[in-house]
Parts: structure tokens; sequence; C-alpha cells
């Protein structure tokens, strides 16, 4: 059992000006087998908070702690979260010319499992893991993410999840921009990745519509950089119905008082 | 005329330029002066066109007419038997017929060589393997001035190996020469040590229907020059222009072609990618392509890209087109000088491949597209070799 604790985490971002506080003070634990959604409004800070647990160099951390079964996940550099079991499923995936998918992700299995797989299984692995995304085998000898439409990138990302396997993962609005076809290839996808019962994820959207697909055991609103509410699937179908006008407007009165 | 520069670029600075269309200069650059004769040319005091990204003090006296030879190189041809290897003397009617000095450290190496090294593929023969013409310099503190031809007869397919080593001052001249139908590749390495200085020009020549693919490699020498022109002396020529480079600190590599269109029908495609790293390296690409009235049907691109790896390093980039005819195929050019990329670095980081790795990939694949082409896999390997091992030296 994994347990993924972020505690009173406070993160600015460089503006042209100024230091701006994006995150402030983010409370919320993840455990091994439990799917939290994570949603708030545009703006709200929610893939700041994704960026920072990655370790993002534009977001600086200035306050709390993320710890992974209780070490201080802050600490690491990049690729040694990414080793130590975290993932980020990004909302723009960058693209890197001249870098083949295949060379790519050979280097992130190797660099995550500890030594190279081997080349017979891990050609099988690949072309399996395609097949179940729907992803032409073509890709493999294309550039990474270069040239791919938004839904290509998005599949890809959950090919490298479905690949990698880290204890827990962060899906930065991996559902923005899908048509409804390839909503339920990722979402497949996702449900894949927790099948096993020992995976967290931290679902982070904007919208409810993923959640019919991939059911959140919790659901968190976040407004101004925290959260100020949680609960069951329930509050995900109140946000359906009304928004986050309630939620809004409750952070801007606490701000006031 | 289009003019990229970058000393200190901001995060994900990217200065991008790339149009098709006309470009017209207020001096043609495409027609340009020639002569044999070394004083036809004024002494350059580094405020010249041809000369102003050029450090003239660091040219150890080859541009004003006080560097006297002391030693001389020495070429080693190997490979292929098929091959005639000769050293003639200056009196040799082959020489300087792909084209004359354009310059005045050309016309000082023209008029200073004592004898030069010729090696023809003979009409008709396909080489087996890649012919290697390796030319070591002079040693630390000499000068020397050299003179090469390789040439390419008729209907013959070769790969030759221009490899340069060792250290020195070098002011030479370079003719390749592809006759009719030829189909010739040539790789040149400039892998000189740090304290080297060369200063080259390379005429190329293409025939009726030759194929000419060249690959420059820059990776040592404290200042390198390469002045490459060529000329198409009948329909049909078909040349391709690729490089790499990789300027260290203090390092100045510095290549300017210029693609004369003079014949209908011929193709040129230039592609120069450079990547540069430590306070003070710097790069210079001038790629200037004229295109003259009788060369209809022409159809030409040039591009240059340079990789800032690090603060403190400079690219310049002159991409300039002169068209006379407006029946072409095609004709354009694209510069771009853009900084490392930091979110490339960090979206393999997070995928759990270390920094060093990383950055090893992403200028591997930049430099990828052009070093897949190099149709000898024993020099690609070395080539890739020699730049992880630039990276490596910086260790950031």
């Amino acid at each position: 059992m994994a347990t993924l604790e972020i505690k009173d985490l406070h993160a600015e971002v460089d503006t042209e000006e100024e230091s701006k506080e994006i995150l402030t003070g983010v409370n919320l634990t993840v455990r091994s087998g439990e799917t939290h959604a994570f949603m708030g409004p545009n703006g709200s800070g929610k893939s700041t908070l994704a960026y920072a647990i990655a370790g993002h160099p534009k977001y600086r951390v200035t306050a709390g702690s993320v710890l992974l079964d209780g070490e201080e996940v802050l600490e690491m550099s990049v690729d040694e979260r990414a080793r130590a079991g975290l993932f980020l499923a990004m909302q723009y995936p960058v693209e890197v010319p001249g870098v083949s998918m295949s060379n790519f992700l050979r280097s992130a299995a190797t660099a995550t499992r500890g030594e190279a797989p081997q080349i017979r299984h891990w050609v099988k692995e690949v072309k399996q893991a395609m097949n179940n995304l729907d992803i032409d085998e073509s890709f493999s000898e294309r550039s990474v993410n270069e040239g791919f439409s938004g839904g290509e990138k998005k599949r890809h990302e959950i090919l490298q999840l479905d690949l990698l396997k880290p204890t827990f993962a962060v899906l930065d609005e991996t559902d923005s921009g899908l048509d409804v076809d390839a909503l339920r290839v990722v979402s497949d996808g996702i449900n894949r990745y927790t099948e096993s019962g020992d995976k967290g994820v931290l679902l982070i959207t904007h919208y409810t519509r993923i959640l019919k697909h991939v059911r959140p055991d919790y659901v968190h609103v976040f407004v101004g950089g925290q959260v100020v509410e949680s609960g069951g699937p329930e509050l995900a179908d109140e946000l359906e119905e009304s928004g986050y006008v309630r939620f809004t407007e409750k952070k801007e009165a606490a701000v006031q008082s | 005329m289009t003019e990229s520069t970058l000393e200190k670029s901001g995060p994900h600075g990217l200065d991008e330029h790339s149009h098709g269309g006309t470009a017209v200069p207020q001096s043609s650059r495409g027609h340009r002066f020639t002569s044999y004769d070394v004083e036809a040319f004024e002494v350059p005091g580094g405020r010249e066109e041809d000369w102003r990204f050029t450090p003239v003090k660091r040219l150890h006296g080859l541009h004003d007419g006080s560097a006297a030879a002391t030693g001389s190189l020495h070429v080693e041809v190997g490979g292929d038997s098929a091959v005639r290897v000769e050293t003639v003397g200056r009196d040799d009617q082959r020489l300087g017929t792909a084209g004359a000095p354009a310059d005045r450290v050309a016309a000082q190496a023209w008029c200073s060589f004592t004898e030069a090294t010729v090696v023809t593929v003979p009409k008709d023969t396909q080489t087996a393997e890649p012919i290697t013409v390796t030319v070591h310099g002079p040693g630390k503190g000499e000068t020397a001035y050299g003179h090469l031809q390789l040439r390419a007869e008729p209907l013959s397919e070769s790969v030759v190996v221009l490899d340069y080593r060792g250290s020195g001052v070098i002011g030479e001249n370079v003719e390749l020469i592809a006759e009719d139908s030829a189909r010739l590749s040539v790789i040149t390495i400039h892998d000189f040590s740090d304290d080297a200085t060369q200063v080259s020009s390379e005429h190329v020549h293409l025939g009726k229907d030759a194929v000419f693919r060249h690959f420059a490699v820059t990776l040592g020498g404290d200042l390198v020059r390469v002045n490459t022109k060529v000329t198409f002396g009948d329909r049909g020529g078909d040349a391709d222009m690729l490089g790499v480079y990789f300027s260290d600190s203090g390092q100045h590599l510095e290549h300017r072609l210029l693609m004369d269109h003079a014949q209908p029908n011929c193709r040129s495609n230039v592609t120069y990618k450079g990547a540069l790293q430590g306070d003070s390296a710097r790069s210079v690409w001038i790629g200037d392509v004229l295109i003259q009235a009788a060369a209809e049907g022409t159809d030409t691109f040039e591009l240059n890209r340079n990789l800032v790896l690090t603060e403190g390093a400079r690219a310049d980039s002159v991409p300039n087109l002169e068209i006379e005819t407006g029946e072409i195929v095609g004709a354009g050019h694209a510069s771009a000088i853009g900084r490392f990329d930091d979110e490339q670095l960090f979206y393999l980081q997070a995928r759990g491949i270390p920094y060093d790795q990383a950055r090893r990939l992403v200028v591997r694949g930049f430099f990828g597209e052009i070093l897949q082409k190099i149709p000898a896999t024993d020099v690609r390997e070395r080539l890739e070799a020699a730049i992880d091992e630039e990276l490596a030296a910086v260790g950031a």
C-alpha cells in the first residue's frame, strides 16, 4: 500500500513583472487503489499542482511538502520523481524532433524499470499496448509527438502510462480536446492501468464528462489554489448540474471575511 | 537579406524566419570577383562584407601575406585500388579548373602551394568502399598551404571521406569535380586539435546530370572558415549540401556557401545544423544562392538551424537569395536560432530519463536528420560519438 501525501503545498510562478502565488496551501492524500477526481474552473491552479508534483522548473514551491511513502518528493530531480513511481500525463505533450517514439519509450522503460527490457518481450508489449489504444504501429518510428494531432498526443500519454506502470499517475486534463470515441479509448486505457488495484490516480479535469467512463472514489473541488470541498462521486453530479459558481462564491466570501 | 543574431537568449527564445520569395540585396553577392592573383584582393581589415564575421586577428597572417609557409600538409589516400592518386606540381593543367579564388586567403593559398594531390575516380568505375583522404596539418605553430583535387569521371560512383586532423595554420583550395553523370559523395570532417586554424575554399563543379552529395562536419579547431562554391557546367546537375557543426567555448566555425545556378534545370539543397555551447562559442553560416537569367527550371532551398545550448554562445545566420529569372521550380530559405528547449528536457526527464541522457537524445535528434544520410556507417558512428563527447565535455 503506497501513499502520496500533499501537505500545505504553496507554489508560485514568475511572470514578467512579479512572482505570483498559484497554489495557496493544497492538502490531499491519495492511496494506492484510489482514483481522485480533481475539478476546478480554469485558472484555479490545477495544472500548476500537476507540474509542481512533477518538478517543472517554471514552478517554484515555496512551502509544504509532497511525500511518496514518507519520502520527500520535492527534494528529488524530475527524473528521480519519475523513477520513484510518479507519472504526469501532460495537457500539452511536448514535441521532441529527431527522437523516435520507440527510442523514447525504450529509454523511459529502461530508466524506470532499472534495466533494459528484453527486446523480444518489449516489442510485443509495445505492440499490444498500441493496439489497445488504437495507435497505428507506424507511430513508433515517428518523432515524439511531432505532428501528432491533439488526440494522438493524449493517446500516447496513456500509452506511456500503460508501459511505465507508475505507482501514482497525475492526469492533467487528459480528456480535453478528445472526441467521444477517443475519450472512450483513453478512458479504457486509464481503467486498464488501475485494474490491478494497486495504482493511485489524480484525475485533473474541468468537465465531468470523463467521470462517466472513469469512476472516481473521491471528488475534490479546487478553487483559488486550494481544495475547497471534498466528497464522493455525488459532488461531481452537483458540478454537472450547477457548475462551479457555489464554490467560487464561497471562496470569495472566505477571502473577504 | 535576412540576418538573425542571438547573443543572449531568453527562455524558449526562438527566432524563426522562413519564406519562399525573392530577397534582393543591396549589391550582388552572387556575382563575385575572382582572381588567381593574390594582389588583386585588398588585405581584409574585418569590415568587408566577406570578412565582417571573421576575427581576422586569429588568421595568423593568412589574409595579409605575412604567413610564410613553414611546413606542409601530409596527405594519405586509402581505399579502393581503382582510384588514381597523383602528387603533381603547380604546372599541372588540371588544377584550378573547378573555380578561381574568390577571396584573398584562397588566392594566397593558390599562389603558395608547392605540390597538389589529385585523386581521380576513373570513368564508369563504382568504388566498393569509401576512399579515405586524410590530411594532417603541419603541426603546432607551423603554416602550410595546400591544394587538393577530387575528380569523379563520367558515370563513376564513389564516396570520399576527407578527414582533416592535427594542428597548425592552413590555407588551401579544394576542388571537388563530378563530371557528366557521375555520382560523387564527399564527407569532409574538420576535426583538428583546438589550436588549429584552417581557411579553406572548396570549389565544386558539376557536369551534366551529375549528382553531388556533400556532408560537411566541423568539430575541431580554434578557427575554421570554409567557403564552398558550387557551379554547374550543364543541365541536370543535382547538389545536396549538408552540414553539421559543434562549436565549443572559444571556437569560431564559419561556413559560407554559394550555389551559383547558371544552367537550366539544376537542383540544389543546402541544410546546415549547428550546436553551440560555452562562453564565446561562435558560429557563422552564410547561405548565398544566385539564380542567373539562363538558369530556368532551377529548384533550390537552403536552411540553417542553430541550437544554442548555453548562455554566451553566439550564432550568426544569413541566408541570401538572388533571382534573375522567374521561370523556376522553386527557391526558398529558412534560418533559425533557438535556445536549448527546457520543455523537451522536462518531458524526457518526467519519464524517468536522466538529465544527461535526455540532453543527448535531444541533441542527437537535432543532428539526426543529417547524420542518418551519411553513406558510411563507421563515419556516422564516429560522428555520433564525437557529438556525445562534446556534450559530455561540458558536463552541465
